[in-house]
């Protein structure tokens, strides 16, 4: 068991042509990932690979049933227009990496999503497409699925789930876990920019829910007030154990740490606010960087 | 990205905002002759910086004519200015604002901006103008009123006049009530029509002139969403160099998101999250960050190169940290990145090396039999505890 992706999960891939969309598409195959087709305006009829690329999205989910679309458009062609494009087609899970896409853009096509009214076969019993992104890392569930760009050698199959806004962070976070011999259920990167398709919440319900996550390692930074909105769900819908790490301790105010989302404006969203935040609802909170594999053998044991 | 006050006037004008008549100079000599054009009987003189509080700084003058205008503009033009916003050095005025001075009736406060909550623009106004929103915010949330803007449908008629209506309850001003629905609309254009991430009028006013009432915006700040720049060139001109840090401004150039920091510990990291965690992980160890750089997934040679030469230009910097999880970039790669980069730039302090991930023994290895004097750490902890003691033995 996992969240959102497994075995089965039949992913999509638009802007698969591309130098970095062709480059992840390969590793997430190699890694048994079933990517099943391709969407590259102008390409269709070709492949990569082996695998077929289609015109549009509608037509390559016609053809192969896909039911997840990943998204390596680049901002300047329009990626927040292909992830209306991947709702309308009928896919339920959208999983955007592009970055630098402009937020009213963004704005635009997470409305379009909520609107749900879409023409399709997979999703109507569960609502709106879900998406993850963008100017995320994609989501894993070890040994059977990776959607996005994260090394796959810091993940090992397991009982962790990981949710978290920065990529890097999270495979530090998983790569600690490996090596303590404790693997993950599902480890999803929400993204760091301030219009997010799915945030905290969102995949701590899930969490919740999974019968195959025993604890969950919550990531979160400086900037905006989802974890503090995370703590408050925590606190009082979720019976499992959570670790938290928020970074950005010593970042100074008004500055944007390279993250869109990650600015401390006006005296909120400081790190010591939200660390307050998730110890007021029981969260465990590393300390250290160093810690957070330490600090969930802990809570494990 | 910020831009000055009468820059942000100009976007708000070109979309039917009404402000302030008024014209930029940047010599006394030329403020004199905006004032003369202007023709006011008084005249408002404004600092032009990236800051706010410029009137508690003295950044803000009345003249009663052309003459006291140029005075003003003497004393204001080459001066460090420092408000609340720019630190104790200030910010150098090199540019003022010359407008013309209202009688103001009433301040009010309105702004646009990004609800992250529901990723929805929201209206957010107050009857409390002029002042610190931020405080009234949190001392007095009642006197904050605000409306979602829905996506698909924008900013209707009926919710900028509603919104007016809540906004100025007076009735003495109802007859101004069309005028400042018209002005939020526009206020919205602007915002849409520019990508903007922010924009605000504090003060809003109505004004008296020769017994008639106008609505104003007496000052406004525009905040630009930097992922649009490239569809929007001539507001991506406004950039004005001399507010930004020019070692940010070079990295930003190269691709590397630098942020330079009081400490003296430099650190190189790829990730902006790793970035800040790496930060702070220094200050656990009771260091200080010189900065936050993230090189960014591909951390090429040239990457790196640029990097160390961007850590190393800053006089305060007494050793450095690199901290390199590598993912689909292999730690080797990373490791001749380092080696040719410390062949290209002197590195004249300690250099606390910590690598982890793909091709890790590789990578150390590589680094070790360099000519490079590096300490190569184990674990974060160690790499923090070893930047910590070479700074501190400096």
């Amino acid at each position: 068991m996992s969240i959102l992706v497994n075995k089965s999960t039949k992913v999509i891939v638009q802007g698969i042509t591309g130098r970095s969309g062709r480059f992840h598409t390969e590793q997430c195959a190699a890694y048994g990932t079933q990517i099943v087709a391709g969407a590259v305006p102008g390409r269709g009829g070709t492949d990569v690979n082996g695998i077929p690329v289609f015109d549009t999205v509608a037509e390559g989910v016609a053809a192969t049933g896909a039911n997840t679309s990943l998204i390596f458009v680049p901002a300047r062609f329009n990626a927040a227009d292909s992830v209306m494009e991947a709702a309308a087609a009928g896919v339920s899970l959208i999983v955007c990496i592009s970055e630098h896409i402009p937020v009213l853009d963004m704005v635009k096509a997470k409305a379009y999503l909520q609107t749900g009214d879409f023409d399709n076969p997979f999703i109507i019993p569960n609502g709106p497409p879900r998406l993850i992104g963008p100017n995320c890392p994609g989501i894993i569930t070890p040994g059977e699925c990776k959607i996005g760009v994260m090394p796959e050698f810091a993940y090992t199959p397991g009982n962790v789930g990981i949710v978290s806004r920065s990529g890097t962070l999270t495979y530090e976070a998983a790569y600690q876990l490996k090596r303590l011999g404790i693997g993950q259920s599902t480890c999803v990167g929400i993204g760091g920019d301030p219009v997010i398709g799915t945030n905290f919440v969102d995949v701590l319900r899930l969490f919740e829910a999974d019968d195959d996550t025993h604890a969950v390692v919550l990531i979160g930074e400086i900037g905006g007030t989802a974890e503090e909105r995370a703590a408050a769900f925590v606190k009082d819908k979720m019976t499992k154990p959570v670790v938290g790490f928020i970074a950005g301790q010593t970042a100074p105010p008004g500055k944007r740490m390279g993250h869109a989302g990650a600015i401390i404006s006006g005296g909120q969203g400081t790190a010591a606010d939200k660390i307050q935040a998730l110890k007021d609802a029981g969260i465990t909170v590393a300390d250290s960087l160093a810690t957070i594999g330490e600090t969930v053998a802990e809570i494990l044991l | 990205m910020n831009i000055h006050e009468y820059q942000a006037k100009q976007i708000l004008e070109s979309h039917g905002v009404n402000t302030l008549r008024g014209e930029v100079a940047e010599t006394p000599e030329a403020a004199k002759t905006v004032a003369e054009a202007l023709n006011f009987t008084r005249y408002v003189v404004k600092a032009q910086i990236h800051a706010g509080g410029r009137g508690k700084g003295g950044g803000i003058k009345l003249a009663n004519s052309p003459a006291e205008v140029k005075q003003h503009a003497e004393t204001l033009i080459g001066m460090q200015l420092v408000t609340p916003q720019t630190g104790p050095d200030g910010k150098r005025v090199r540019k003022v604002l010359i407008a013309e001075a209202v009688e103001i009736e009433k301040e009010y406060y309105l702004a646009i901006l990004l609800d992250r909550e529901t990723s929805q623009l929201t209206l957010i106004g107050s009857e409390e103008g002029g002042v610190n929103i931020e405080e009234v915010a949190a001392e007095t949330p009642e006197k904050i009123i605000k409306a979602q803007i829905d996506p698909a449908f924008g900013l209707t008629d009926f919710q900028a006049r509603q919104f007016a209506y809540q906004l100025i309850t007076d009735t003495t001003y109802r007859p101004i009530i069309p005028n400042a629905a018209a002005l939020i609309l526009s206020l919205y254009n602007a915002f849409t029509g520019c990508d903007c991430s922010l924009v605000e009028i504090n003060p809003l006013a109505i004004v008296k002139r020769d017994a008639a009432l106008d609505i104003v915006a007496l000052d406004s700040k525009v905040n630009l969403d930097d992922n649009s720049l490239w569809r929007h060139p001539d507001i991506a001109e406004m950039r004005d160099p001399y507010e930004e840090d020019p070692s940010e401004l070079e990295a930003s150039e190269s691709g590397l998101s630098y942020i330079r920091l009081d400490g003296d510990i430099g650190c190189m990291v790829n990730g902006a999250g790793l970035a800040m965690a790496t930060m702070d992980i220094i200050k656990q160890n009771g260091g200080e960050p010189a900065n936050f750089l993230d090189v960014g997934g591909g951390a090429s040679v040239e990457a790196v190169a640029h990097a160390f030469r961007l850590i190393l230009a800053d006089e305060n910097v007494k050793a450095v940290l690199v901290n390199i999880f590598g993912g689909i970039m292999k730690c080797d790669t990373i490791a001749n990145g380092i080696v040719e980069a410390g062949k290209q730039v002197e590195l004249n302090v300690p250099l606390v090396v910590r690598l982890e991930g793909t091709n890790v023994e590789l990578g150390k290895q590589i680094i070790a039999e360099s000519d490079l004097n590096v300490q190569q750490a184990e674990g974060l902890s160690e790499a923090a505890q070893l930047a910590v003691t070479a700074a501190n033995s400096g």
